[in-house]
């Protein structure tokens, strides 16, 4: 697990239902053929209403075009990311495009455990909104040795909360590599 | 201390004499449940991590339900079936229901119960978040995505939080024009979309034990939508009665104790409540029908595992009898039993299915269709800037298709009394 992650920020508002995340009409891709699977990067977030994308002024893509991978290396959003739809294609989505890390309020139960037990995404908690604190296009750094954000354009430093009883899976990278480390299979 | 039914059902599973809600425990799955949608990509992390000599834990509990994208000329959807159909067959995967076959039964939670895998006190895991729907028969049921689903696949086992649960009891018997759909919309307002995370929402109260296993599941089925881990109803002698007519005699029925602990508790007198919408974009944006009346419509839809069952039919065949629809209205019998029981149910002597038709209504074949959007070719799919007014269970942007259309959750008889009138209209002018 890299300790430190870096990267400009896409920001996000509460409640980003995985409908959004990757609209189900693109459900039907491969997820292992290495080529097909870049659909999901190219479709990421695209269920986003554009005036709600990038905030705070919205109107901002995670993706240009054709193009399968964002220059937004960490999302940040508020309340219940990742609610509805219980498709793993979401984080898997996310990660296709070169996301990291997603720094949220709170997490629906589903996005939360795909991301965690599929080793697609870390899942961060902030202590408080951030949403209305960072900028699309921010640069950020985050630490989990000591779980602070730096965001380095408002040179602001936040605390985020421990990853508790799922730290174990996410250094593992993911549920299988995590049971295979305790021999579990 | 007492524990609540989940809390029993945790324990039982876990091998565990009494869990307390925060520890994380390892269940062992009665049933896992799959489709198309999700069913591909867990097969193939499944191959993946467990190699090409990969074994089914157990393949008597393994249950595949195509139900998602099935009437489409979409060529990735239709390989999906294609995977799922040879992974059957290398498999022999008994509970396989096949597209194209008289074993076609389309929505998976609602083929669940109609085909006996509902199971009082059991565990059941399912890659499609609405798998909480299970729950109406008191079991623990819940959705997962495909790498756990591929884990079980391979071990039985997932691990899980002993979710804290809330109590809501309904009391009062419920009045004609409202259904089980506004009693969850009323919950979800009340509590938000994020009220219920990590958390098991229990069901309780003459409001609820009146109500025949249809409209239950209902109530579970949309536990999902304040972020609930699960939705649970205890078992009584009306789910005995379902139960056994589909040859489920052995069962665990377990009851939360007088002194068991809530997270919090809601009570609700049905009596004094009023048909509610859920407006767009958010199932907890609730109002009630009769001060968004007037609103105009596009589209009238009744169909998925929320809206699709038989009692939605009944529901609406009442109001819609000798009436004709002023929107294009989708009616979509969620499952291929539904579909034929419509053919045999009558009201005023006439089919359920005529009705329907006499109304101008199009009936469609059982999938979960367009209550999640789906390919271009999906019936009943949201274009432009649609205002459709539905029975299922979500209307986040662009969940039925169109991001620029609007969606109104509601009851089937809201819906009907709507369609029928081309604006939004309280079913009361109909129903008293």
């Amino acid at each position: 697990m890299e300790m430190i992650i870096k990267g400009k920020a896409f920001v996000l508002g509460d409640n980003i239902d995985t409908d959004q995340i990757i609209p189900a009409e693109h459900l039907v891709y491969s997820l292992k053929d290495e080529e097909e699977s870049k659909k999901y990067g190219q479709f990421a977030l695209s269920g986003v209403p554009i005036n709600r994308a990038g905030l705070p002024e919205g109107g901002i893509s995670y993706i240009n075009g054709e193009n399968y991978l964002s220059e937004f290396t960490i999302i940040v959003g508020g309340a219940n990311f990742g609610c509805g739809s219980s498709r793993e294609h979401a984080p898997f989505a996310l990660n296709k495009a070169g996301t990291q890390a997603i720094i949220a309020e709170s997490y629906a139960r589903i996005f939360y455990r795909n991301s965690v037990d599929g080793g697609f995404l870390i899942p961060l908690e902030s202590s408080n909104n951030l949403t209305k604190e960072v900028k699309t296009g921010d640069e950020l750094e985050i630490n989990l040795e000591n779980y602070t954000l730096k965001n380095n354009s408002s040179s602001k430093e936040y605390k985020l909360q421990e990853l508790g009883s799922v730290l174990p899976i996410v250094e593992a990278g993911g549920i299988f590599e995590y049971a295979r480390k305790n021999d579990m299979i | 201390m007492g524990m609540t039914i989940t809390e029993k059902i945790f324990a039982k599973s876990s091998g565990n004499k009494l869990v307390t809600p925060g520890e994380s425990v390892w269940l062992n799955v009665d049933t896992l449940m799959t489709h198309d949608v999700c069913g591909p990509p867990t097969i193939g992390i499944w191959k993946e991590q467990f190699g090409e000599n990969a074994k089914i834990w157990d393949k008597d509990k393994l249950v595949i339900f195509p139900d998602h994208y099935i009437f489409t000329a979409n060529k990735h959807a239709n390989r999906n079936i294609d995977i799922l159909r040879q992974f059957a067959e290398e498999y022999q995967i008994d509970n396989y229901y096949d597209v194209g076959t008289e074993r076609y039964k389309g929505v998976c939670h609602i083929a669940l119960a109609e085909e006996g895998y509902n199971v009082p006190g059991t565990v059941l895991i399912g890659t499609d978040s609405h798998t909480c729907t299970s729950g109406a028969f008191g079991m623990f049921s819940t959705g997962v995505g495909n790498t756990d689903a591929a884990f079980i696949l391979g071990t039985g086992k997932i691990w899980e939080k002993v979710p804290e649960s809330i109590k809501f009891t309904f009391n009062g018997e419920l009045p004609k024009y409202l259904t089980a759909k506004d009693l969850i919309l009323a919950i979800l307002g009340d509590i938000t979309t994020d009220g219920g995370t990590y958390r098991a929402l229990e069901f309780d109260g003459e409001g609820v034990f009146s109500l025949e296993m249809n409209e239950r599941m209902t109530l579970t089925n949309m536990a999902i939508e304040a972020g609930g881990m699960n939705g649970i109803i205890a078992a009584d002698k009306i789910t005995e009665e379902y139960v056994n007519s589909k040859g489920v005699y052995e069962y665990d029925i377990f009851r939360s104790d007088e002194d068991a602990k809530y997270h919090s508790k809601y009570t609700y007198d049905v009596s004094k409540l009023e048909p509610l919408v859920a407006k767009p974009h958010s199932p907890d944006n609730k109002d009630t029908v009769k001060n968004v009346e007037g609103t105009s419509l596009t589209k009238a839809y009744i169909g998925s595992c929320t809206g699709g069952k038989l009692t939605d039919f009944k529901f609406a065949a009442q109001i819609i009898f000798g009436n004709k629809v002023k929107v294009p209205t989708f009616v979509v019998p969620a499952s291929t039993q539904i579909a034929k029981e419509l053919e045999i149910e009558t009201f005023n002597g006439i089919s359920l299915r005529q009705i329907f038709a006499d109304a101008g209504c199009e009936i469609a074949q059982s999938s979960c269709a367009a209550c999640l959007g789906g390919p271009d070719d999906t019936v009943g799919r949201s274009v432009d800037h649609d205002v459709v007014i539905s029975t299922t269970n979500r209307n986040f942007p662009g969940r039925m298709g169109s991001k620029k259309s609007e969606v109104y959750l509601a009851s089937p008889l809201s819906v009907v009394a709507s369609a029928i009138t081309g604006v939004i209209t309280d079913p009361r002018n109909f129903i008293q």
